[in-house]
């Protein structure tokens, strides 16, 4: 787990202008929050910022909801670990999905006027699998919010000091008070700020990470003598992979990784579409993801890089690559790296960056869990037809019991982190067969309400089923291969039962399926009537068309 | 809610409060950079002036994010549709 060693091994000597850089970034945070309230009147306000907001907004929160904790830590770890195949968690595993979502399947989203992914589910297939989705949505988001905020609360434990349970307590006080005051409004423009105070802290790392281990050629001549060459190009990542047949691992890089469990993550979460949905066109919402697949394409060169400096540079991460037990793991490269090389005044940016980081996954999670709570649980079953007033007070109510419960979620995770791990792989397991529910039933308008929610739990079944039986050695793949082989095995699995089950099952009419199903969906309802008269970067093809070969670029470049 | 119709987000603009924001850390690193031990940063970054550098990249980056909120400022909406009044 994260930061073991002994605590002064990892101490910063922060100073009071490093405290003030953080103060003034709290400032503002709160401040959004109090701004963003005077514009909240009901809830589609609170719930998705009222529909208006600028797609280059939603685009670069819809980064940041994912820029979180886990993304810099463990990616800068995989940087450490395997060297430059981790980009493919960005350029495989990420950009192709988050185009495919704002080309083919957010018509389907922004078109049919849901309020979230759950009731897409309930109107295209009915109680069951929306009960399914919806349920093992909302408990994910708060148990995985409670892991954000335990890895803030360890972060700023050990790097400043502060007792675990006082970090706790201050940062989802933060967090809870900004969304409870501006709903999904602030918690999107703090998502901005967090952005780019986290590219501010990262940008000059990296600089200053490779000015000293000699420039880009110095950091390749220090990975090549430490015998680590295959680190140095992307493909085929069988380390990674843990597939030591080349061919097998570029296979499971993109079937596993890249389609289907990107796909499943990218297209089928509700913390990432709910971003998009918050725009105010059609145009805009599939320019969301869009737009974000850029920055997307650049942020491993300042988490990725960061990762490989710390393995060459950081004399502990040196040693655990050279087999050695340094005390420290690969999920403490980049802390180590700051530790080295940054002076006061670029540390306070970066333990704002950090903190930035820490409570946008958190806000994101929790808005997204208050959103399906109040419309998807509490509206569709349990009190049905109140005012609208009464549905933000309940969402106002859910953020602060998602909070309460996210802090007691972080004191078990305190006690028993092996176990959080397990579960945050489990909950990936989610997403890979709900990706496959969603295409199949946006493409075939027979698919069955029963086949959507049989599918969906036997392909989850079937992925715990892998799962497992990696963990108790019927088979062994090391790396990421078990992960991968589970996701398409659920995929697989998921299409399989929902075919064989709607051929004896009965469809909907097809009355019911228009904006929900390709064939059903009027043209004026699945496209942006003003589509013609927008430039090229408001196109949302034109963009992903750039922004595909962008990333085909990168692959060769890199390769 | 017509006399609104004009109205623009001013200093409510994230692009106003990101300016602010990242310019006062330019400012901080630039002090920084200029008036602190400067031996010891030295040390740590192998001989750059990074607290300077950052610094001025950060306010060069904040100006430039203002300038674009006061060229193409937000128009705040009025209650029907309207055109899109960002870029």
């Amino acid at each position: 787990m994260l930061l073991t060693a002994a605590d002064d091994t990892f101490r910063l000597d922060a100073n009071l202008v490093d405290y003030l850089l953080v103060a003034m970034y709290f400032a503002v945070v709160i401040a959004i929050g109090f701004a963003a309230r005077r514009r909240v009147s009901d809830s589609i306000d609170f719930f998705l910022s009222g529909r208006s907001l600028p797609a280059w907004v939603t685009g670069l929160a819809f980064v940041s909801a994912n820029l979180g904790a886990v993304e810099i830590i463990g990616m800068s770890a995989n940087g450490a670990q395997y060297g430059l195949p981790s980009m493919h968690y960005f350029w495989i595993g990420a950009v192709p999905a988050m185009l495919f979502l704002g080309v083919v399947m957010m018509p389907f989203y922004y078109g049919s006027k849901v309020r979230s992914v759950p009731e897409f589910m309930r109107r295209r297939f009915g109680t069951g699998a929306h009960l399914v989705n919806a349920i093992s949505f909302a408990v994910a988001q708060v148990l995985i919010a409670g892991i954000n905020l335990f890895l803030l609360a360890t972060v700023v434990n050990v790097l400043l000091g502060w007792p675990l349970w006082v970090s706790l307590i201050v940062a989802a006080a933060v967090v809870l008070s900004y969304i409870t005051l501006g709903g999904l409004s602030a918690a999107i423009y703090n998502e901005v700020l967090q952005f780019f105070v986290i590219v501010a802290a990262l940008v000059p790392l990296t600089w200053i990470g490779l000015s000293k281990v000699g420039g880009w050629s110095g950091l390749v001549d220090r990975i090549t003598e430490s015998g680590g060459s295959e680190q140095l190009n992307s493909w085929p990542g069988s380390e990674l992979s843990g597939f030591s047949s080349p061919i097998w691992s570029v296979v499971g890089i993109v079937f596993g990784l890249g389609f289907v469990q990107s796909f499943g993550y990218w297209t089928t979460n509700f913390v990432e579409v709910q971003r998009a949905m918050a725009t105010k066109s059609m145009s805009a919402a599939r320019s969301t993801p869009i737009i974000a697949s850029f920055p997307k394409m650049f942020i491993p060169f300042v988490v990725v890089i960061p990762g490989m400096i710390a393995g060459v540079a950081v004399s502990e991460v040196v040693a655990l690559k050279a087999g050695e037990d340094s005390g420290v793991e690969y999920n403490d490269a980049i802390l180590l790296l700051i530790r080295d090389v940054l002076p006061n005044g670029l540390l306070g940016v970066a333990i704002a960056g950090l903190l930035a980081a820490f409570m946008a996954g958190m806000a994101a999670n929790i808005s997204a869990f208050n959103t399906v709570f109040s419309y998807d649980l509490w509206q569709t079953y349990i009190k049905k037809d109140r005012p609208d007033g009464y549905y933000l007070a309940v969402g106002r109510w859910a953020t602060l019991g998602a909070t309460v419960i996210a802090i007691g979620t972080a004191l078990i995770a305190a006690g028993f982190s092996n176990l959080m791990d397990y579960l945050q792989t489990l909950f990936g397991f989610f997403n890979a067969p709900l990706f496959a529910t969603f295409i199949l039933g946006m493409f075939w308008k027979r698919m069955t309400p029963t086949a959507g929610w049989v599918g969906l739990v036997a392909g989850t079944l079937s992925a715990i089923v892998v799962f497992v039986a990696n963990q108790v050695g019927v088979f062994t793949l090391p790396g990421q291969g078990a992960a991968f082989v589970a996701a398409g095995t659920a995929f697989v699995v998921d299409i399989v039962v929902s075919v064989a089950v709607t051929m004896v099952t009965q469809p909907k009419p097809v009355s019911e399926l228009a904006g929900l199903v390709y064939s059903e969906t009027p043209k004026e309802v699945r496209t942006d009537p003003d589509a013609h008269r927008l430039p090229w970067y408001q196109s949302p093809t034109k963009l992903a068309g750039i922004a595909l070969v962008m990333v085909v670029a990168l692959n060769v470049i890199f390769d | 809610m017509s006399e609104q119709n004009k109205h623009t987000a001013g200093a409510f603009d994230v692009r106003n409060v990101i300016a602010a924001l990242i310019g006062a850390y330019g400012v901080v690193l630039v002090l920084m950079g200029l008036f602190h031990d400067t031996a010891e940063e030295a040390e740590r970054t192998g001989g750059l002036a990074a607290n300077l550098w950052a610094g001025i990249g950060m306010l060069v980056f904040a100006a430039a994010f203002a300038l674009w909120a006061r060229l193409r400022p937000v128009v705040v909406d009025p209650p029907s549709r309207s055109a899109d009044a960002e870029d």
